[in-house]
């Protein structure tokens, strides 16, 4: 049987990440704008499980929506949110962001339409993308191939770990 | 099996589970309060039907008759939608839940739960981390310092003891190597020596499983580690301003998560619907379910229990108890637990 | 069951639709049949009979925040582990040691953050150091 509807839940999902994507950063109140980003994450997360792979959307969610935006969400119900509101947004940069969006928007294009393995990717029969092990694919190459990088990623977390006390560490 | 066909049977189990799900959650304060009424001496409820079978009912058409109060200081649309979010999270995570083998039904070949997600147990836990924010966002927005503190609190302690419970279940990943419920059940069939179920709880999870179940208690805030609802101090933590259905529904939703942490360590740790299976080809199907709901039954007898029996902690005990003891402890046994494995391989 | 990779995900989006159908339901009913007779001392905050004082949003410990930061780079480590954890028999030893040096090496953090006091919560001990 062939997939159902793939293109309506594409569109679905990526409609959903845009709008809630914008309506990140056009909320005046800092709680809908986490919430917002929250969606986003999700509909990313739809994404990816249709890009078959699930390991990943699963991780997206446990991570990004139920992790960080946890701690987004910490910090935000803290503040006086109804000061914050009334505050006028102080920076104009709305030029530089423009150009900075626009030329990352380039660099995709590029890369998309003239990078050679995407073009065979794209040739490649969807159906025959395996699915049953992508979490043991996903673990072959990484504490295979990419071990170094998986151990180097300890580190990383040593470092956020010290820098986090660090930061707070005159409130402790 | 065409796409409608699908769709019917996925709608017909979905009506069913929900069914048996609510029913299960009336139910489960029905027990509980009669359980906690003969611990304490008492008799628990007893006046509405025979041993009070139909108070759940009375409850449930109390809580919609009562005054649904919004108050004009919360943030309204956060204030509905946050008990709104945490009945979908309690609810959705019974999808990837089996609960029995297959059976045939009029030349239908169909798996007992709703559908068999390869990654069934990582869906189970990015729901439950899903479940913070309806916690966190009753506590901020009715605007309220009880409230607030409360799903601070909450916050604070599920976010912490979610880190131990995901280390508890990485020894049963290598025991049975798959994401897939019925796969991990699946390993668990067979005995040791011809007597001793295979199951994990016996297959050296001893230690994960113990991690496992106290972390499930801080997950979904009962006693000992009920803290955010301490209502010697903090009225009724993050649904102090709750009233009527609202409040209801967040009281649905602790009993729900209830019963899915008893599914879970029933399937992860307990052999699922392991069980002797005897007789004629439909005692072959109906058995495993009925094992299955026993163990889950056990499972609420023992929540029920620990609240007739413990006090609460203190909230500095609480932290250092996740902290200090759960989380080492839970490094310590997948260590092992991998070293053990890695040399048999 | 259709042979297809997005079959299994169709009754999950399902159900959770019936979820948040149901969790509307409720409210809906709630709101529809529930009577109101508002007055001023219902409507007000919930402060123990007292007249409300100041915000509810005040400035809390610090602490929570650094919980949640330990919540979310000791979720990383978990998550690292889990794909390990579904081929460890595959990776035999060499996955065991590979795991001890990245187990290791974030338990640094867990004992430096353990001295510093960070999973202290207790009023006094700990609140003078640092």
């Amino acid at each position: 049987m062939a997939p159902v509807a793939t293109p309506f839940f594409f569109y679905l999902l990526s409609g959903l990440a845009l709008i809630s994507g914008i309506l990140v950063i056009t909320r005046r109140n800092p709680v809908h704008s986490a919430l917002a980003l929250i969606l986003t994450l999700l509909a990313l997360a739809g994404i990816y499980l249709m890009l078959y792979a699930p390991f990943v959307a699963g991780v997206q969610i446990i991570l990004y929506a139920g992790g960080i935006m946890v701690l987004f969400l910490f910090v935000i119900m803290l503040v006086n949110v109804g000061r914050a509101e009334k505050e006028r947004q102080f920076n104009k940069q709305w030029l530089l962001a423009i150009a900075a969006t626009v030329g990352l928007g380039i660099v995709f294009v590029r890369v998309f339409t003239s990078s050679q393995t995407l073009t065979e990717l794209l040739k490649r029969p969807l159906a025959q993308l395996p699915e049953t092990s992508n979490t043991q694919q996903v673990g072959f190459s990484l504490y295979g191939q990419y071990m170094l990088a998986f151990e180097i990623a300890s580190l990383l977390l040593l470092v956020a770990i010290v820098g986090a006390v660090v930061m707070a560490k005159k409130r402790i | 099996m065409s796409i409608s066909t699908f769709v019917i049977v996925s709608v017909i189990k979905i009506v069913i589970a929900l069914a048996v799900l609510l029913t299960s959650v009336a139910y489960s304060v029905w027990l509980e309060r009669k359980v906690l009424g003969h611990i304490q001496n008492r008799w628990g409820p007893s006046y509405v039907g025979p041993f009070g079978l139909l108070q759940p009912l009375a409850d449930g058409l109390k809580f919609i008759f009562k005054e649904d109060l919004t108050p004009p200081h919360v943030h309204k649309a956060l204030y509905i939608a946050a008990p709104m979010l945490s009945v979908i999270c309690a609810v959705s995570s019974i999808a990837v839940i089996p609960i029995g083998n297959w059976v045939d039904v009029a030349g239908l070949h169909i798996p007992l739960e709703i559908t068999d997600v390869n990654i069934g147990l990582l869906v189970i836990l990015g729901i439950t981390s899903m479940g913070v924010y309806g916690v966190a966002l009753a506590g901020w927005s009715s605007n309220n310092k009880y409230s607030l503190l409360g799903g601070l609190r909450a916050s604070a302690q599920m976010v912490s003891y979610e880190i131990s419970l995901g280390l508890s279940l990485i020894g049963v990943l290598i025991v049975s190597g798959s994401f897939s419920l019925r796969q991990i059940v699946d390993a668990q069939g067979g005995r040791f020596w011809g007597f001793v179920p295979r199951w994990n709880v016996f297959h050296g999870q001893e230690v994960a499983f113990f991690i496992y179940l106290m972390s499930a208690y801080a997950e979904t805030n009962r006693v000992p580690f009920d803290l955010p609802e301490a209502e010697t101090e903090l009225v009724a933590g993050y649904h102090t301003e709750y009233s009527a259905m609202k409040f209801a529904m967040f009281f649905m939703a602790e009993y729900a998560n209830m019963i899915t942490v008893g599914c879970l360590a029933t399937l992860l740790f307990l052999g699922g619907w392991h069980g002797p299976i005897v007789g004629p080809p439909l005692a072959r199907v109906i058995l495993p379910v009925f094992w299955f709901g026993l163990k889950v039954f056990g499972f609420m007898i023992l929540y029920i229990w620990v609240r007739g029996t413990l006090p609460r902690f203190r909230y500095d005990q609480l932290m250092a108890f996740g902290w200090k003891f759960l989380f080492p402890l839970a490094v310590a046994n997948l260590v092992v637990t991998a070293l053990v494995v890695a040399v048999r391989a | 069951m259709p042979d297809n990779y997005f079959a299994p995900y169709l009754p999950l989006l399902m159900h959770f639709l019936a979820a948040c159908l149901l969790a509307a339901a409720i409210v809906a009913l709630s709101a529809i049949l529930g009577y109101r007779k508002p007055t001023r001392a219902k409507l007000s905050p919930y402060e123990c009979g007292m007249t409300p004082l100041g915000d509810a949003r005040e400035r809390f410990s610090v602490k929570f925040y650094l919980v949640a930061m330990m919540f979310i780079l000791f979720d990383v480590e978990a998550v690292f582990l889990y794909p390990w954890a579904v081929i460890l028999r595959d990776l035999k030893m060499f996955g065991f040691w590979e795991m001890l040096v990245y187990i290791g090496i974030v338990l640094v953090g867990f004992v430096y953050i353990w001295k510093k006091g960070v999973l202290d919560w207790g009023p006094s001990r700990a609140r003078g150091r640092g």
